[in-house]
C-alpha cells in the first residue's frame, strides 16, 4: 500500500525559487496547505553557491532606470529574451530586495546605512545588490528562516521526486521517495510548482553542486511538457582550476583583471569598452580563444587564464571577496592578495528550461515552473550575471501566487491506486531490481566527456553530430545498468542512477537543439555558422519528448520596444 | 600517486562494521573526491551526503580520526596519514554509513525563532531598513553558520543530553539578537533559557575549535547565557 498525502500546493525544490514560492503562496492564503519537497535540506540547495549578487534598480535618483536594466538584459540575451517578460521582471525586482532586507538578509551596506551595489558584467549601472560574495547563501538562509513562521508550509526534506501525474492536460500531483525509509509517497495536489534547478552536471567541469542533475527538467519533459531553448548553456569565464568552483564575476566587478601567459589584459582585443565586464558569453569565448591560440598558462591540469586581484589590496578583498579568498586558499593554495588565481571557462547556467509564460504557467493546467528549471524567457541566449538570483525571487513569487490562486478555485483530482502501484513497480521492481553489466557512474563520466568535447564553447555541425550519436549509445548502455545497493533506506546508489537517467534525456535535448540551430547567438556559438541569423532563428526552440528522441518546434520571440541590433561591448 | 586507506565505519540499517578501501590519491584531491572514487569504482552502496563541494552547503561533515570536518574542503594529503578512520558525526542517529539524521537538529534550530522579528514591516509594502557597516559587523560573522553539525557532534553537553539545543542553534539565536534591525530578543531569550538551553553548556569550547567556518559558536553561547541571566532576573521581578 503506497502512502498518500494531500496538499493544495506542492512545490518541488527548496532553493531560492522554491522557498520564495512557498512564502508567496502562504502569504496569499493562510488556509491553503503547502508542501515544500526537496531532495536535500533546503539550505543545502545549489542556490547557496550563488556569490556575486542580485540585480535590481534601487537608485533611480542616482541614474539607474528600469529601461536601462531591461535594455542591458535584452542586449545581453542577444535578443532572444521575451521583452514583455523582461520589463515585468525588472520592475518587480526592487521590492524583492527590500523584502529580504526586512526578513534579515545581511546585505552589504554603504556608509550611510543604505544597501550597497556593485558593478557586474553587461550591466551599464552599478545595480548588483550583494551580501559580501555569499549572496545566494544569505538569500537562501533568509528565505528558509522566514518560511519557518508560516504554519501552513509543510516541509518534506530529503524526498526525491520521481514523477508527475497528469490527466487530460491537468496536474494531479507527484510521487517521491522518502530517502530515510525508501518508501514511495504519493502527493495529491491541486497545483504543482517545479523549482528544481538547472542541468549543469551534464558537464564535468562545472560550477554546479553535485545535486544539480536536471531532475525536474527530465520529469516534466518525459511527462510531455516541452523544454525551451535548452541549447543555450552558459559558460562562466572563471571556474577555479581544476575543481570548477565558481570564482565570482564580482572579482572583475570589484576591479579584477584577466591575463594571458604574457601578462596581457587580452580583453582589450575582444571588448575594448567593457573589457573584463563584457557579458559572460563574450568573455568566455575570448578566454577560450586565447587558450586555443597557445596564450594560456600551462599547468598539470591543462592551460588556464590568470585572474588577477593583486592590485585590489587585502582590505578590499577581505571585505568584498572573502569567500573567493577562502576558496582559493583552501582548494589551490593560492592567496589572491599576492598571487594569480588559475581559472578557465566553466559550465555554469542553463538558460533554457521548462516552457512557461510570464505567469509561470506551463501548458499543463495547474503545473508551474520557476527559477533555473523554467524558461520564461528573460535570459534568452545569454544570461547577465546577477539576473539569476533575481529571476528566482521574482518568478518564485509569481509561481507561488499563481499556484495558490489556482488551488483556491479548484478541486483535487485523484491519483488512483493503480497509478501509484505502477510507479512503485517501475522504480523498485523494474529499475532497482534489474541486473546488467554496466556501471552507471561510468556512463555519467562518459556523458560528461561527450558534452565537454562536442557541446562546449565553440561548436560545429560535424562535432555535434558525432556527439548526438554518442549520447544515443550511452542511452542504450544505460538500459543495462546494475545498481549495487538493493536496500530501501537512504539508497543513494538508486538515487544517483535515476539522476543519470534524467541527465541522459536532457543531454539529448541540449544536443539536438544545438545541432539544429544553424546560427551563433549568445552562448550558442558555431564555427560553421559564426553569425546571428535573425531572419531564420529569432525564435525559441521547443523540444517535445518522443521515445525516439526530442521532436522540435519553434515559437516567436516577443519584441516590444527593442529591435535587434549588432551586439558590441 | 600515493595510496591511502579509507577505513570507513559502515551501517546498513542492521549491522555496523568497518570496511577498508584503497584510494589512489593525487595532490589536491579532497576527502569527498576520495569518497566518490569509492562509490563510483569500488562499492556503489557507500552512502554519504554531498552537494556544493565548496564548503558552503554544509552537507558533507564527517569525522576523520575522531575530528569532525567537511569532506569537500579537506585535502587528503594534508591529513598526513596512511590510514584514515572515517565515521559519521557523533550525537546524532546514524541512518546509513556516513549519513546521520538531521531532522532533530533542524527542529531545534526552528525552536529559537531564527528570523528577524519586527511588527512594523509589511509584505505588500517593504521599506529599506538602514544598517551601518559597523552595525552589520556586530553580527555578520555569526550569519556564516552552514549547519553542518560539526559543533554538535563535538559538544560534550549534547552527548550527555539529547535535547540540548546545541552550539549552532544558540548561535543562530544570538545572530538575530545582535542584528540592529531586530526587535525579538526577549522571545528568543525565552526559548534558550529553558533547561535544554544555554545553562547546559560546559564551556568546553570544542565547538569553536572544530567549526569549519571559524564562527566561534562558544562565544555566541556565552553572550546568550549572559543575556539570558539578565532576562531571568528581570522576569522574576516583573
Amino acid at each position: 500500500m503506497v502512502e498518500k498525502v494531500k496538499h493544495d500546493v506542492v512545490i518541488v525544490g527548496a532553493g531560492l525559487a522554491g522557498l520564495r514560492a512557498a512564502i508567496a503562496a502562504a502569504e496569499k492564503s493562510r488556509k491553503i496547505s503547502i508542501a515544500l519537497i526537496a531532495k536535500t535540506y533546503p539550505i543545502r540547495c545549489h542556490s547557496t553557491c550563488a556569490e556575486g549578487g542580485t540585480a535590481a534598480v534601487l537608485r533611480p535618483e542616482e541614474g539607474d532606470s528600469f529601461d536601462l536594466h531591461a535594455w542591458d538584459t535584452v542586449k545581453g540575451a542577444d535578443f532572444l529574451a521575451d521583452q514583455d517578460a523582461v520589463e515585468f521582471f525588472v520592475r518587480e525586482m526592487p521590492k524583492e530586495i527590500l523584502l529580504l532586507d526586512n526578513w534579515g538578509c545581511p546585505w552589504s551596506r554603504r556608509e550611510d546605512g543604505k544597501i550597497a551595489q556593485r558593478a557586474f558584467g553587461g550591466h551599464s549601472f552599478n545595480r548588483t545588490v550583494f551580501a559580501a560574495d555569499r549572496t545566494g547563501f544569505h538569500e537562501v538562509h533568509t528565505l528558509y528562516e522566514r518560511s519557518l513562521i508560516y504554519p501552513n508550509i509543510v516541509r518534506y526534506d530529503e524526498h526525491f521526486v520521481t514523477n508527475l501525474f497528469i490527466e487530460n492536460g491537468r496536474i494531479k500531483g507527484v510521487s517521491a521517495i522518502r530517502l530515510k525509509t525508501g518508501d514511495l509517497i504519493i502527493f495529491e495536489a491541486k497545483a504543482v510548482i517545479f523549482a528544481t534547478g538547472g542541468a549543469g552536471r551534464l558537464y564535468g567541469f562545472t560550477t554546479y553542486s553535485h545535486q544539480v542533475t536536471a531532475d525536474g527538467l527530465a520529469i516534466a519533459y518525459r511527462a510531455g511538457v516541452p523544454l525551451k531553448d535548452m541549447e543555450f548553456i552558459q559558460f562562466h569565464p572563471t571556474g577555479l582550476v581544476p575543481s570548477g568552483i565558481l570564482m565570482s564575476e564580482a572579482c572583475r566587478g570589484e576591479g579584477g583583471y584577466l591575463r594571458n601567459k604574457y601578462g596581457e589584459r587580452f580583453m582589450e582585443k575582444y571588448a575594448p569598452q567593457k573589457m573584463e565586464l563584457a557579458p559572460r558569453d563574450v568573455v568566455a569565448r575570448a578566454m577560450w580563444q586565447e587558450i586555443l591560440e597557445g596564450r594560456g598558462i600551462e599547468s598539470e591540469h591543462g592551460p588556464y587564464i590568470a585572474l588577477d586581484l593583486t592590485h585590489l589590496g587585502e582590505e578590499k578583498i577581505e571585505e568584498r571577496l572573502p569567500l573567493i579568498r577562502e576558496a582559493a586558499k583552501k582548494f589551490v593554495g593560492v592567496d589572491p592578495v599576492e598571487e594569480l588565481i588559475p581559472v578557465r571557462p566553466v559550465a555554469h547556467y542553463t538558460m533554457g528550461g521548462i516552457h512557461t509564460n510570464v505567469k509561470c504557467e506551463t501548458p499543463v493546467k495547474g503545473f508551474y515552473a520557476a527559477g533555473e528549471c523554467a524558461c520564461v524567457s528573460v535570459h534568452g541566449a545569454n544570461r547577465l550575471g546577477s539576473n539569476s538570483t533575481a529571476e528566482c525571487l521574482v518568478f518564485g513569487r509569481v509561481a507561488g501566487e499563481q499556484a495558490a490562486e489556482f488551488a483556491l478555485k479548484t478541486d483535487f483530482k485523484e491519483i488512483k491506486k493503480e497509478e501509484a502501484e505502477a510507479e512503485e513497480k517501475r522504480i523498485f521492481d523494474e529499475f532497482l531490481g534489474r541486473s546488467g553489466d554496466e556501471n552507471p557512474y561510468d556512463i555519467k563520466r562518459e556523458l560528461n566527456k561527450v558534452m565537454e568535447k562536442h557541446f562546449w564553447i565553440f561548436r560545429t555541425g560535424d562535432e555535434m553530430k558525432e556527439g548526438i550519436k554518442k549520447i544515443k549509445q550511452l542511452k542504450e548502455r544505460y538500459k543495462n545498468i546494475e545498481i549495487v545497493d538493493k536496500r530501501r533506506g537512504f539508497n543513494t546508489d538508486l538515487l544517483q542512477s535515476m539522476e543519470i537517467g534524467f541527465m541522459l534525456d536532457v543531454a539529448e535535448v541540449v544536443a539536438i537543439g544545438a545541432y539544429t540551430r544553424t546560427e551563433s547567438r549568445g552562448a550558442h556559438y558555431r564555427l560553421d555558422y559564426p553569425n546571428r541569423d535573425d531572419k531564420n532563428w529569432l525564435k525559441h526552440t521547443l523540444a517535445y519528448y518522443t521515445p525516439e528522441g526530442p521532436k522540435l518546434d519553434y515559437i516567436p520571440v516577443t519584441i516590444t520596444r527593442w529591435e535587434p541590433v549588432e551586439r558590441k561591448y | 600517486m600515493e595510496e591511502v586507506i579509507f577505513n570507513i565505519r559502515r551501517f546498513n540499517g542492521i549491522n555496523s562494521y568497518w570496511q577498508r578501501f584503497k584510494v589512489p590519491v593525487k595532490r589536491g584531491m579532497t576527502l569527498l573526491e576520495g569518497l566518490y572514487y569509492i562509490k563510483e569504482n569500488l562499492d556503489g552502496s557507500l552512502a554519504f551526503r554531498a552537494s556544493c563541494r565548496m564548503g558552503i552547503c554544509g552537507s558533507c561533515a564527517v569525522r576523520v580520526n575522531g575530528k569532525p570536518m567537511l569532506a569537500c574542503e579537506t585535502q587528503i594529503l594534508n591529513l598526513k596519514a596512511k590510514k584514515l578512520d572515517i565515521e559519521p558525526l557523533d550525537n546524532m542517529r546514524v541512518l546509513k554509513d556516513l549519513i546521520v539524521d538531521f531532522d532533530d537538529f533542524f527542529k531545534k534550530h526552528e525552536a529559537v525563532k531564527p528570523y528577524l522579528i519586527r511588527d512594523d514591516v509589511f509584505y505588500s509594502k517593504p521599506v529599506e531598513l538602514l544598517q551601518t557597516p559597523k552595525e552589520l559587523k556586530e553580527y555578520y560573522n555569526f550569519t556564516l553558520c552552514i549547519k553542518c553539525g560539526s559543533c554538535y557532534s563535538m559538544c560534550p553537553a549534547a552527548s550527555t543530553r539529547g535535547d540540548y539545543l546545541g552550539p549552532a542553534t544558540i548561535t543562530a539565536a544570538y545572530r538575530f539578537c545582535a542584528d540592529s534591525r531586530d526587535k525579538g530578543k526577549n522571545e528568543r531569550l525565552e526559548a534558550v533559557s529553558g533547561t535544554n538551553g544555554v545553562w547546559r553548556c560546559h564551556f568546553a569550547a570544542e565547538c569553536s575549535e572544530v567549526c569549519p567556518k571559524k564562527i566561534e559558536p562558544a562565544k555566541a553561547v556565552q553572550k546568550m547565557r549572559k543575556s539570558a541571566a539578565g532576562y531571568m532576573i528581570k522576569k522574576i521581578f516583573r
